[in-house]
């Protein structure tokens, strides 16, 4: 190995040799950084469960299909068995118009009303499940505008309105991590970077002896660089502790809450790639507001 | 190795602390700079470490014009020169090899050629074995020695030195002084402001003494009678 690699491999476990001898308030300036980037982290996993966790409603999709009142129940029987012929349909359940009635006087208790009633206002309907490859907006929209084509449809209703305002809110959502990221990008910065300025500070008589002995500003600046290099990856770390932390506190409620849905989801935390951005943003937003620190205040300090 | 020509300092404050100052220090001379307090000794010393500029006038150093070095590469400049402080200026908290190994260290020299030369180096000023004590466990006089063996360790050609004496007592002093005769016998160029004049009076070496930012007197080695030399420090 040069000279030159060992000497940067030694300047980097010495500031952390330095930084351990303040370690309280290492320790702090770690966990300040660690939750100005657990934030836009959390909202991510947020962002991340929810889309998740809407694909899954997607099984809840369906298509309801009424039949014009004068159906016969046979025909509805026939209509029901062309549709359920088509590719793109997985499941199709007739509800004739005497379930439908019983159904709703079951469930709405409006019975005596419903007794007084002479005939059955109810048409027969479908409840289709569209195949599962063809879940997508485009094609639910082919779907349901076929079936209204069909003689004895009177109206088709797809109800995927919800989905698509959801996915607005979800983007909308992630526009803002976007810009949350980016003030708490810059606050890490500051962060890092007036820890740096105090150090240097401190460390004002050192400084001016290394340039007294030749030292250049880059030589003088590397371990205030690699101060911050490791201020950014504890604040990473922490960052991801406190993420996996608030998964593992919610994952016990969350269960419980897909279990009255009917559905296996389960909250997952950060994966590989986005702990490895949360760290490596760790690292170059320590490096950056240590060098701007560093490269400001170290000029100033000349010997004298 | 070292011209001064015509050389005006004026600091901000507009003191002026060097007046059109001329003086020539041959390579592998060694130099005493004599004064009072505030005679532009320090001044003189820091133009040539390049701390200070010079207001006005030529300054050559190892055949480079300061006014033609840029900030930029003063630390390369200043690595071509040792220098030694009257407050040593070490750093307590690294020890002793640390501070004599930082100029080499900033030269980029690889680890074993560090140690080589930093054990030679504390060596040449009598502290072999010192190297992982720190500063502050030492007396003042090995302090001054180690600061003596951080600007040396290098092996610059030029040795400046403010003042070394100042806070040791007259036998370390004399010691002091015949370790930096000791680099000017192997051929350092070497300059070291000092007023203690009965310290001088040891060496036969020129002198070259300032007033007021000027040379009042620069009497050369072959012409110094020490015992006239002692009447005039009593007479002044």
């Amino acid at each position: 190995m040069s000279a030159w690699v060992i000497r940067h491999l030694q300047t980097l476990i010495g500031s952390l040799g330095r930084l351990s001898t303040h370690w309280l308030g290492t320790t702090f300036t770690m966990l300040v950084i660690g939750i100005a980037l657990a934030l836009p982290a959390c909202l991510h996993l947020l962002v991340t469960n929810l889309q998740r966790a809407s694909s899954n409603w997607d099984d809840a999709i369906t298509l309801s299909v009424y039949l014009k009142q004068e159906t016969s129940p046979d025909d509805a029987r026939r209509i029901s068995e062309r549709v359920r012929q088509r590719r793109d349909v997985a499941q199709v359940t007739l509800i004739t118009a005497e379930e439908g009635l019983k159904e709703f006087r079951r469930q709405s208790g409006f019975g005596a009303a419903i007794d007084a009633l002479t005939a059955n206002p109810l048409p027969h309907a479908l409840v289709i499940k569209p195949a599962a490859e063809y879940l997508n907006a485009a094609h639910l929209e082919t779907l349901a505008a076929d079936l209204r084509q069909l003689a004895g449809v009177d109206a088709v209703q797809l109800d995927t309105a919800w989905v698509n305002r959801l996915n607005a809110i979800l983007e909308a959502i992630q526009r803002s991590i976007v810009v949350t990221a980016g003030l708490f990008a810059l606050g890490v910065m500051v962060i890092v970077g007036n820890t740096i300025r105090l150090d240097i500070q401190n460390r004002r008589q050192e400084i001016e002896i290394t340039k007294l002995v030749g030292g250049s500003n880059a030589f003088v600046r590397r371990p205030f660089l690699y101060s911050g290099v490791w201020y950014g990856i504890g604040g990473g770390v922490i960052a991801w502790i406190i993420s996996q932390l608030i998964v593992a506190a919610l994952t016990g409620p969350v269960v419980r809450i897909a279990g009255y849905y009917d559905s296996g989801f389960r909250l997952t935390g950060l994966g590989l790639a986005p702990s490895g951005i949360l760290l490596a943003t760790g690292v170059v937003l320590g490096w950056l507001g240590s060098f701007i620190a560093a490269s400001r205040h170290l000029r100033e300090i000349e010997p004298s | 190795m070292i011209r001064f020509d015509h050389v005006f300092k004026r600091y901000p404050n507009g003191r002026d602390a060097l007046n059109d100052l001329t003086l020539q220090i041959d390579s592998g001379e060694m130099v005493f700079l004599t004064g009072h307090s505030g005679a532009g000794k320090s001044s003189l010393l820091k133009l040539i470490a390049l701390i200070e500029r010079p207001t006005r006038g030529q300054l050559i150093v190892n055949g480079q014009n300061v006014n033609g070095v840029s900030s930029s590469r003063v630390p390369a400049f200043r690595r071509q020169i040792g220098v030694v402080f009257q407050d040593h200026k070490l750093l307590h908290d690294r020890t002793i090899f640390d501070n004599v190994a930082l100029p080499l260290i900033i030269a980029g020299i690889g680890s074993r050629e560090i140690g080589k030369r930093v054990r030679a180096a504390l060596d040449q000023v009598g502290l072999l074995g010192r190297e992982q004590g720190f500063p502050l466990e030492l007396s003042t006089g090995e302090q001054q020695r180690v600061g003596i063996a951080r600007a040396v360790v290098s092996k610059p050609q030029i040795l400046i030195a403010d003042e070394p004496t100042g806070n040791l007592d007259p036998d370390l002093s004399i010691e002091v002084m015949h370790i930096f005769r000791r680099f000017n016998e192997v051929g350092t160029t070497v300059l070291v402001a000092s007023h203690d004049l009965h310290l001088l009076q040891h060496f036969n070496l020129r002198r070259v003494r300032l007033e007021a930012g000027r040379i009042v007197d620069s009497v050369g080695a072959e012409l110094l009678d020490p015992a006239r030399l002692i009447d005039s420090v009593s007479a002044s």
